[in-house]
């Protein structure tokens, strides 16, 4: 996607973002709206939602039925949503703090009730708003402003959650990755059912700068020397696969969920009545 | 359609009664004594067209309400206490968004999980001010199950005029209550509708909040997202719905807020009067209070007492210049509420002449008996007569 087809999706007045120099949301944001253009989707026909934190600023940038909501929140307003509007595309942009801790329940229940969301987790392994704090994804030992000797939690594996929440298809990439990020993006707004996207990102500024690498191609490069492909990883013990970032599609299944189960149900209601 | 007798509870005819006011979604968590308005909207959205969800918790239902309601379905949920205690954070997005939402609150006694099948009116203070920061809310409390009935519709009308979260208190007295009334046929009721993308000006931009002034009392209709494309944020935000930074917008939008339900308060105060005329003691009492309040008026007129009762339905905002204009001519008042002086205090606030003034209040989870509101106008009356 050249640089005029990606100014068609934003909202150039509300340019610049309130992103770091080198912070790699940019990327992520661009793979969605390179994917919903591949996808020929009407600008009007898709609601973005997102909670709070740096990546949930991106609704303010798009053009499309943008809502910025609460901390944590941007799953169940999200599921509010498509009840309300079957009709439109609804895509979740949240963090891995939003997600996985304040939000942590709205996701395993979207996921098991299969709602027919996209949630794309913008992962950068730390709080970046409020300047650096541990996430539920920082990797056990790593710094953050509230972790200043290392970290004492074990992390969350987002992709793992997801599937065993019940989500119906579940891929991975990182910032370096961007072609892989577009066609798994695609695949999951195109798919039925809660689909999953741990997009990988790198904050230079806050988890970089304590632990990786403090300028963007550095953490890039971090990210292309340690992803394996899912199916190359299956070849692999624990061992060697510790401290790598397994990239790839994890699950893709076609079940029912509430849309189309509540759907079914009026229609039955009808019948009977 | 004629009207039809019925017995029904209170959590149904709130339920029945949304319906009827166009709800068509219901997010909702168990919670005693509200649970049962849920399983009715349950049973009865798929057969209109809605849809109900028992979400996992009452923040996921509060959020998920809100935007339904951004994509054009008017939309409630039911709790009690400690559900309304969480959901007081998306109160404030739907205040500083200005989507109409509807939160029924059943009150039961707390604070905490407290007593959760006994009944209170200990939420008063907080369906005011329980979300953070300034902003203004309508708060109405029925007191009979007609009257649940009929002012679930009143409550998503407000919602939709002043572009607001409407706070609907019962308590579970009248949720658990079975009562007989004529059903009224829907035809008495003025519905409000939401306003469509066709009935915008399709030439410019839609600005979901324009407004002209902090006086300015014209409300921008909300038009549903996916109808047209906007941005919504609980941000400080600029006309279009954008995020600003600086103090004059930030000032501008809060007064918005609360002028746009004060300005209107002639159209918003809703309340009841009996045997005022005359009335030398005033007892005022709202919600199941009010019921044991209506019976102690007839006693105390038996025994020569001229008693009146001020009920309001509109608790929120107070219903200041009304009480001001009753309490001219009285001699006492007698404040009669489930909790330690909460709406009473406001009446303090308004009793600027310092008419004796005495409160029968309880928060034990139990009922106030008439006996118990005659006892105070006999006391009050009878050390005026000294």
């Amino acid at each position: 996607m050249n640089k005029d087809e990606a100014l068609e999706y934003l909202r150039i007045g509300h340019l610049p973002t309130v992103w770091c120099p080198g912070c790699g949301n940019g990327i992520v944001l661009k793979a969605m709206l390179e994917a919903i253009k591949n996808l020929g989707l009407q600008k009007s026909n898709i609601a973005v939602v997102s909670g709070i934190g740096c990546s949930s600023r991106a609704t303010g940038y798009i053009d499309f039925n943008t809502m910025h909501t609460l901390h944590g929140r941007a799953i169940a307003f999200a599921t509010g949503v498509k009840l309300a509007r079957p009709d439109l595309k609804v895509i979740v942009i949240t963090g891995d703090g939003d997600a996985m801790a304040i939000g942590g329940n709205h996701f395993i229940h979207a996921c098991r009730r299969n709602m027919d969301l996209t949630i794309i987790v913008y992962n950068n392994n730390i709080y970046g708003m409020t300047g650096g704090q541990y996430s539920p994804t920082t990797p056990f030992g790593d710094k953050a402003t509230t972790a200043p000797y290392g970290n004492l939690e074990k992390p969350f594996d987002i992709v793992e959650m997801a599937k065993t929440a019940g989500a119906t298809y579940i891929a991975r990439a990182t910032t370096y990755h961007y072609m892989l990020m577009v066609k798994y993006i695609q695949k999951a707004i195109a798919h039925e059912g809660t689909s999953v996207i741990d997009a990988i990102t790198q904050c230079p500024t806050y988890y970089g700068r304590y632990n990786k690498s403090s300028d963007a191609p550095g953490m890039m490069q971090y990210f292309k020397d340690n992803s394996i492909n899912v199916e190359k990883a299956k070849t692999l013990s624990q061992e060697e696969l510790a401290g790598k970032i397994i990239i790839g599609e994890f699950v893709e299944v076609q079940k029912s969920g509430y849309v189309s189960e509540y759907a079914k149900l009026r229609e039955r209601l009808k019948v009977g009545s | 359609m004629g009207e039809k007798f019925v017995v029904m509870q209170g959590d149904e005819a709130c339920a029945r009664g949304a319906i009827l006011a166009g709800c068509r979604f219901f997010a909702g968590y168990p919670i005693t004594p509200a649970t049962d308005i849920a399983e009715v909207m349950a049973a009865k959205l798929p057969k209109v067209g809605g849809t109900f969800i028992q979400m996992e918790d009452e923040i996921a239902s509060a959020s998920a309400i809100i935007g339904a309601s951004l994509a054009g379905v008017k939309s409630m949920t039911a709790t009690s206490g400690p559900g309304f205690s969480l959901m007081q954070e998306a109160i404030g997005y739907a205040s500083m968004t200005e989507t109409p939402v509807v939160f029924v609150d059943v009150q039961r006694t707390g604070p905490s999980t407290g007593f959760p099948t006994k009944t209170a009116q200990g939420d008063i203070m907080q369906s005011r001010w329980g979300t953070h920061g300034d902003h203004a809310i309508i708060v109405l409390y029925p007191s009979t199950v007609e009257e649940i009935y009929r002012y679930i519709v009143t409550a998503f009308n407000f919602s939709e005029i002043y572009r607001t979260p409407v706070i609907f208190l019962m308590d579970e007295t009248i949720g658990h209550l079975r009562e007989s009334f004529y059903l009224p046929d829907p035809e008495e009721f003025t519905i409000v509708e939401r306003v469509t993308s066709s009935s915008v000006d399709q030439n410019t931009i839609y600005q979901p909040f324009l407004e002209e002034s902090e006086l300015d009392d014209e409300i921008q209709p909300l038009v549903p997202m996916g109808d047209t494309r906007f941005h919504i944020s609980g941000l400080f935000h600029d006309e279009s719905g954008f995020p600003v930074g600086n103090a004059d917008e930030a000032s501008k939008l809060v007064k918005h807020f609360v002028n746009k339900i004060n300005l209107h308060i002639d159209e918003i105060l809703i309340y009841d009067s009996y045997m005022i005329e005359d009335a030398e003691y005033l007892i005022i009492a709202y919600g199941s209070t009010a019921r044991s309040a209506y019976r102690a008026l007839k006693l105390a007129r038996a025994n020569g007492i001229k008693a009146g009762l001020f009920k309001p339905i509109t608790i929120w905002p107070f219903p200041a210049n009304p009480l001001r204009k009753i309490l001219s001519n009285i001699n006492g008042i007698v404040v009669a509420e489930m909790n330690m002086g909460q709406f009473a205090r406001e009446v303090m606030r308004i009793n600027k002449k310092s008419i004796p003034m005495e409160t029968v209040l309880r928060e034990d989870g139990e009922l106030i008996q008439p006996y118990a509101i005659v006892e105070a106008l006999t006391r009050i009356s009878s050390e005026h007569e000294e």
